[in-house]
């Protein structure tokens, strides 16, 4: 009877989702090849990485939809292979988009999916929580493309989930929606909810991740806290300028005034096309795809 | 086994203490819930409205209105004969009973697995019991909405007379009651068919359109040829339409059966093999989602 030994913080008991060596194979090619991650209760977890690296299998996997060829993982101390309707109950599920008829109206929908759940929220506050108070009487088959994706939204969290799984969550939404959702993702935050973000969108998982990770062929090739990711080098500023054979010139460098001092003292005037330039999240990103040689292909749907 | 430890002190180290653990509602309450919810979605789908609730009701107006001035169906020379409206109204009700059923489920359910509703319910705590509740009981509400409205139609508009003995509406509730089951459950069991929502229109129509015509239901089941009437013996719906004719039709017409009997028994064996039937496969095949595909 050591009821102790539990509070003692091995990372079994702590972690919302352990992964250690996960693979999954599809016809002997392997779509996740060896992943280990640790998402700490309370944590949002940002996972980045082109369209076909392997995002949406993992995530799969940890939400039970798929099973995994090797590996082990654990799921609110669950393996989600076997997880059952009590387990559930404790995940909220926001899928890339689903095309559904809508027939129900938006308060219809989440009046019904919140009786699934043991301890829901209020769908009065769901609704004002995702911004359609207006559209609460109207059926979902009418609403437009990012209002659709609130009610997703909503139907994720209506059941107060412990651990929130959000796929591309604001993808068609405009820019002061999403400023609206990064909000109530916070408040989510704040209660103790569990996040494990997927996105495309390089600035949300800045403004809303504690940390990220980035899929690359089926691998994790980097994990850290947003604002380290692709480590200190990658983040040394860039300054550029044309010579004055109007060639171009690229220089890293962690003081880039002295360096613009030199060039325009060397120059003895100003030099053409200067830029200095500090990387992103998403250049480190890029470059970090670039380098593991991913298809241009999905760089262009990164950027989108 | 330290899976298990992990899984009860996790949940009383979360941030949502103060909720608590309530217990997840019942299996039966939920599957109660969906069957409200269910029946309020077929009525707002005006093709499965169409096409399964009213498309019975309107054949029987048209072959009334058609073959009326054939005269009478009797079952024998110089024999009393019966309105061509209530020779067919047992056939009707019974083609009512796959529709909604049948038609209306594989379509249903096919659609839902392809626009990510099923998913989605996979990903709640919805148990596959209280889903499957909430389809069999749409498909009984809105079959007895269905047959009932063709009733009184046939009574009111038609002029067509109902029986008057209890026996017969005996006969009528449990061949009605086995034959809807039988056809919502085979209606889950087909929804496994079709590759894509699109094509289950496709795949299930031809299939469910040449029973009713093989089985009874447009044509006149013992002016088909002898082979047809085999093939169609080994399908349910023969056996439905068989056991409504043995409810509204005179007792005079049995003659005209393949053994000129009603054949309660075979109708009740026959329903019960397919209801297994439809109950093993629908078990054996339903998926929230296309597994590793």
């Amino acid at each position: 009877m050591d009821i102790t030994a539990p509070a003692t913080g091995n990372s079994a008991t702590d972690a919302a989702i352990r992964i250690r060596g996960l693979r999954k194979a599809y016809g002997g090619v392997a779509a996740v090849d060896g992943i280990d991650l640790d998402i700490a209760r309370g944590e949002t977890f940002a996972l980045l990485g082109p369209n076909g690296a392997g995002k949406s299998t993992t995530v799969e996997i940890l939400e039970g939809y798929r099973v995994r060829t090797a590996g082990e993982v654990s799921v609110l101390g669950t393996d989600p292979a076997h997880g059952d309707l009590d387990w559930k109950a404790r995940l909220g599920i926001v899928l890339q988009s689903a095309t559904e008829s809508g027939v129900y109206t938006v308060r219809e929908q989440l009046t019904h999916f919140a009786r699934f759940y043991p301890d829901p929220r209020d769908v009065d506050e769901v609704i004002a929580a995702v911004g359609l108070e207006e559209k609460a009487r109207t059926r979902i088959s009418k609403l437009s493309g990012g209002q659709r994706r609130r009610v997703d939204v909503a139907l994720g969290i209506v059941g107060r989930p412990e651990l929130l799984f959000l796929d591309e969550p604001t993808t068609g939404f405009d820019p002061e929606a999403r400023r609206e959702f990064w909000q109530l993702i916070r408040g989510l935050k704040a209660e103790g909810t569990t996040i494990l973000l997927t996105t495309h969108y390089l600035d949300e998982a800045a403004q809303l991740g504690d940390r990220a990770g980035i899929i690359l062929g089926g691998r994790l090739v980097d994990v850290g806290r947003v604002d380290e990711l692709g480590g200190r080098e990658a983040r040394v500023p860039i300054v550029r300028w044309r010579d004055p054979s109007g060639a171009p010139r690229e220089e890293r460098t962690e003081a880039p005034a002295a360096l613009v001092a030199s060039v325009v003292r060397e120059l003895g005037g100003e030099p053409a096309g200067l830029e200095v330039i500090r990387p992103s999240l998403e250049d480190i990103y890029l470059e970090l795809v670039r380098s593991a040689g991913a298809e241009t292909r999905n760089e262009e749907e990164a950027l989108a | 086994m330290s899976e298990t430890t992990t899984t009860t002190t996790g949940a009383t180290h979360t941030g949502h203490g103060s909720h608590g653990r309530a217990t997840r509602p019942g299996m039966l309450r939920i599957g109660a819930a969906r069957i409200g919810f269910e029946v309020k979605g077929y009525f707002r789908s005006p093709d499965a409205v169409f096409f399964t609730f009213l498309f019975p009701l309107i054949m029987l107006g048209i072959f009334t209105a058609a073959f009326s001035a054939a005269g009478d169906i009797q079952p024998g020379p110089n024999a009393e004969g019966i309105s061509v409206g209530a020779y067919y109204l047992p056939g009707m009700l019974a083609a009512g009973m796959l529709l909604s059923g049948v038609q209306n489920l594989a379509v249903d359910i096919a659609g839902e697995k392809g626009d990510g509703t099923l998913k989605r319910l996979g990903g709640t705590p919805l148990s596959p019991v209280s889903y499957f509740l909430g389809k069999i009981g749409q498909v009984f509400v809105t079959g007895v909405l269905q047959a009932a409205l063709l009733l009184l139609v046939a009574a009111t508009l038609l002029g067509i007379a109902l029986p008057t003995d209890p026996d017969a509406w005996l006969t009528f509730a449990w061949v009605f009651v086995l034959g809807v089951g039988t056809s919502a459950l085979l209606g889950i069991a087909l929804s496994a068919l079709p590759r894509s929502g699109k094509s289950a229109t496709a795949v299930v129509i031809p299939i469910v359109l040449v029973l009713q015509f093989i089985s009874g239901v447009y044509l006149q089941f013992s002016q088909l040829p002898e082979w047809m009437q085999n093939i169609a013996s080994v399908f349910p719906l023969k056996w439905m339409a068989q056991g409504m004719r043995a409810a509204f039709l005179p007792d005079d017409f049995k003659v005209l059966e393949q053994t000129q009997e009603w054949d309660l028994g075979l109708v009740a064996i026959a329903l019960l093999l397919w209801l297994v039937v439809g109950l093993v496969v629908s078990r054996l095949t339903f998926r929230w989602i296309r597994r590793d595909a």
